[in-house]
């Protein structure tokens, strides 16, 4: 329930303060979708077919309605029927929204989910390790990786390997995105790049974090009390000791792979992906009205659906929240 | 796991020998006593020099009795507890800020000296612990049958049912009303007498021989704790295991223990039959322990008498006794004695032993003149 109405509230602030945000007059947004020199009866025309003419909260209604039952428009020389879940037509390239972002999804969730493994599994395993040799040389010098790991910026990481790997050494090959059922080697090898420069961001973070916590947990009580039962310690540390120290990096990572599955915008630069995070930027250039809407909404249904999750798993390792 | 039963089997002939061996008034440790420890040092390297939590302890302790250690804080029981339990040197982590030295000897075997992992197996199944919190001790994202059934799984090669079976059974023992269906719930779930029930229930799946409980009832409302000691004592009747109990309530160890060790500054100052400590009690140090008691038989506007001054750092120790910056009679011995020379252990008569300078008639004297008449 609090999700939808954190949704709905998303939507209505895109919806509203968008247009205002960018400046624009509904008589410049008909302008935008016409074209070059249109006369004012053809502005007017347009406006009334996009119902720009109506009052705002009707237009938000329209827009609601055309994600969840689609809307046919019947002017222009064609009926066009937009399908659910309908964002509406470009104002630039009158493309229908949802399948263009659908269509660059795909690009997207992979680029997400692999460097998402790629980034828990190592940021985790380093934290885990560094915080069982505090101080050891193999602890320094993870953690002075991960710290120029959080401070280098992704545009500096992305073209240096991009230099080194793809141009110096050719191992990564410039191409386009492969999709994974057609052939899912090129596939891996296409996003290898992306995936080890994105992850190299974030499993800095997560290394730091998984320390932190596993530091603090095994120093617990519960710790002492694993071992007293004559526990092995690598059954103490991972059973008992990560166990707990995982709750806060669920957290984190239900945060971060909800902003990243809404487009990595810098990353997608970067190594000319074609997904929606090249989409958006694509959009917010060319002052795409319809075509930011929907991308945004797309990036805060994603965060939402993953705090969601969050929550469940939450549910699921700790059975204290449970109850509660 | 399996390597439970050779090591058993060898039990009962060697304890027996030892429990017959064992002179009511024995003057020393003897060598073969259930527990041994001689000379115990846990010494911890700091950025600000070397922490003596324990120096040089010494004490025995055979099965079927009950040792109660008291000090206040940082004296160094809770580390001689550990100590015992391996628990300085689990994990290499820990291995690599201590530094033990001296010999502690469970049924003749030696563990300071030994291989981590060996103290790990005897861990849990030969001697456990239950701690001061159980909340806090208890893992909070398992349940507590779980927790029951891991500790007994560790040791004993069987499957997950009989061990549940086992934990339900142990659950029952220590008086947990609908085991089968407590068994599933977790630590947050039960109340705070109950938790240290089932904390119990956990250090006893295993039929250890050394129990040792490290204030057990320090968190526990007042009315609980009379139950849970209640239940240590029926406990270890009905097992026969040595139990140690470490403690700075001198009421738990009055109820509870037939010898009475008491620490200072990571030293033992004064031990005996419990008796012979309350009744005759040879330390001045012993003397403001005693004092600072509350008494229910005593009137209330009585203040009660506290002993002056901080406990003593461990890393600059002070020189000669110990306690010798906070004691009312540091300066009755001749020649300064007390803040040049350590005094040691010595025997009083019937194994109570105590380290203080002053003569014998003196404290006895001072004892019987002066302090017990304001107990």
């Amino acid at each position: 329930m609090v999700l939808l109405l954190i949704v709905s509230a998303v939507t209505f602030g895109i919806f509203f303060l968008l247009p205002k945000l960018a400046g624009q007059s509904t008589d410049q947004l008909a302008q935008q979708y016409i074209g070059k020199a249109p006369t004012p009866a053809d502005i007017a025309a347009v406006k009334k077919n996009l119902g720009l003419d109506k009052p705002v909260y009707e237009q938000y209604w329209d827009f609601l309605k055309g994600i969840f039952v689609g809307v046919d428009y019947k002017f222009g020389p064609e009926a066009a029927k937009c399908h659910v879940p309908c964002f509406g037509y470009s104002f630039k390239t009158h493309i229908e929204v949802w399948p263009e972002i659908q269509s660059r999804l795909p690009v997207t969730l992979s680029l997400a989910a692999g460097a998402a493994v790629l980034w828990v599994v190592s940021g985790v395993a380093t934290g885990v390790l560094s915080a069982l040799r505090p101080g050891s040389i193999f602890d320094r010098m993870a953690m002075g990786i991960a710290l120029a790991g959080v401070s280098l910026p992704m545009f500096f990481t992305g073209a240096l390997a991009l230099a080194l790997f793809t141009y110096q050494w050719p191992i990564f090959e410039r191409s386009d995105y492969v999709p994974l059922l057609d052939d899912p080697f090129l596939w891996a090898r296409t996003l290898v790049l992306p995936w080890v420069t994105l992850a190299f961001l974030y499993s800095a973070l997560y290394a730091r974090l998984t320390r932190a916590g596993m530091l603090e947990t095994l120093s617990e009580d519960y710790i002492r009390t694993a071992r007293a039962k004559g526990l092995r310690e690598r059954k103490v540390v991972v059973r008992h000791g990560l166990r707990a120290a995982l709750t806060p990096i669920i957290t984190v990572f239900g945060m971060d792979l909800g902003l990243l599955l809404g487009g990595a915008l810098i990353t997608e630069q970067v190594f000319s992906l074609k997904g929606v995070g090249a989409f958006a930027v694509e959009a917010i250039n060319a002052n795409d009205l319809p075509n930011i809407l929907g991308v945004t909404l797309l990036a805060a249904f994603f965060i939402v659906m993953c705090n969601l999750v969050v929550d469940v798993l939450y549910a699921a390792v700790d059975p204290r929240v449970r109850l509660s | 796991m399996t390597d439970s039963s050779e090591d058993r089997t060898a039990v009962p002939s060697q304890s027996a020998a030892a429990g017959s061996a064992a002179a009511p008034t024995e003057a020393a440790p003897e060598r073969d006593a259930f527990l041994q420890v001689r000379d115990l040092k846990v010494h911890f390297p700091t950025d600000d020099g070397l922490v003596k939590s324990v120096d040089g302890l010494t004490f025995s302790l055979e099965k079927g009795k009950t040792l109660g250690i008291v000090g206040e804080s940082g004296s160094g029981k809770s580390v001689t507890s550990l100590a015992v339990m391996g628990l300085h040197r689990a994990s290499r982590q820990q291995r690599s800020k201590v530094r033990m030295s001296g010999e502690i000897r469970l049924d003749g075997k030696e563990l300071v000296s030994a291989d981590p992992d060996e103290v790990r197996r005897l861990r849990g199944r030969r001697m456990a612990m239950i701690f001061q919190d159980p909340l806090s001790a208890l893992h909070p994202f398992y349940s507590v049958g779980s927790q029951i059934v891991e500790a007994y799984r560790v040791h004993n090669d069987v499957d997950k049912k009989t061990a549940r079976k086992r934990a339900i059974e142990m659950l029952d023992r220590v008086g947990i009303p609908q085991p089968d269906k407590r068994v599933d719930d977790h630590p947050h779930q039960f109340s705070g007498g109950m938790r240290q029930r089932a904390m119990i229930a956990m250090a006893l799946v295993n039929n250890p021989e050394l129990l040792i409980a490290d204030e057990p009832t320090t968190a526990l409302d007042v009315t609980v704790q009379a139950q849970i000691l209640d239940l240590i004592r029926d406990l270890q009747k009905e097992f026969g295991s040595a139990v140690i109990i470490i403690t700075h309530d001198l009421g738990v160890v009055a109820e509870l223990a037939d010898d009475l060790l008491v620490m200072y500054g990571g030293r033992c100052i004064e031990r005996g039959p419990a008796e012979k400590v309350f009744y005759e009690p040879q330390h001045p140090y012993t003397w403001g322990l005693l004092g600072s008691m509350p008494r229910i038989d005593r009137d209330q506007t009585e203040r009660l008498i506290p002993v002056k001054g901080s406990p003593p750092s461990l890393i600059n120790v002070p020189s000669g006794c110990a306690f010798n910056p906070r004691c009312p009679y540091a300066d009755v011995p001749k020649d300064n004695l007390t803040r040049t020379v350590r005094p040691e252990l010595r025997e009083a008569g019937g194994g109570h032993y105590s380290a203080c300078h002053m003569a014998p008639e003196e404290r006895q004297r001072i004892w019987t003149e002066e302090i017990a008449p304001k107990l």
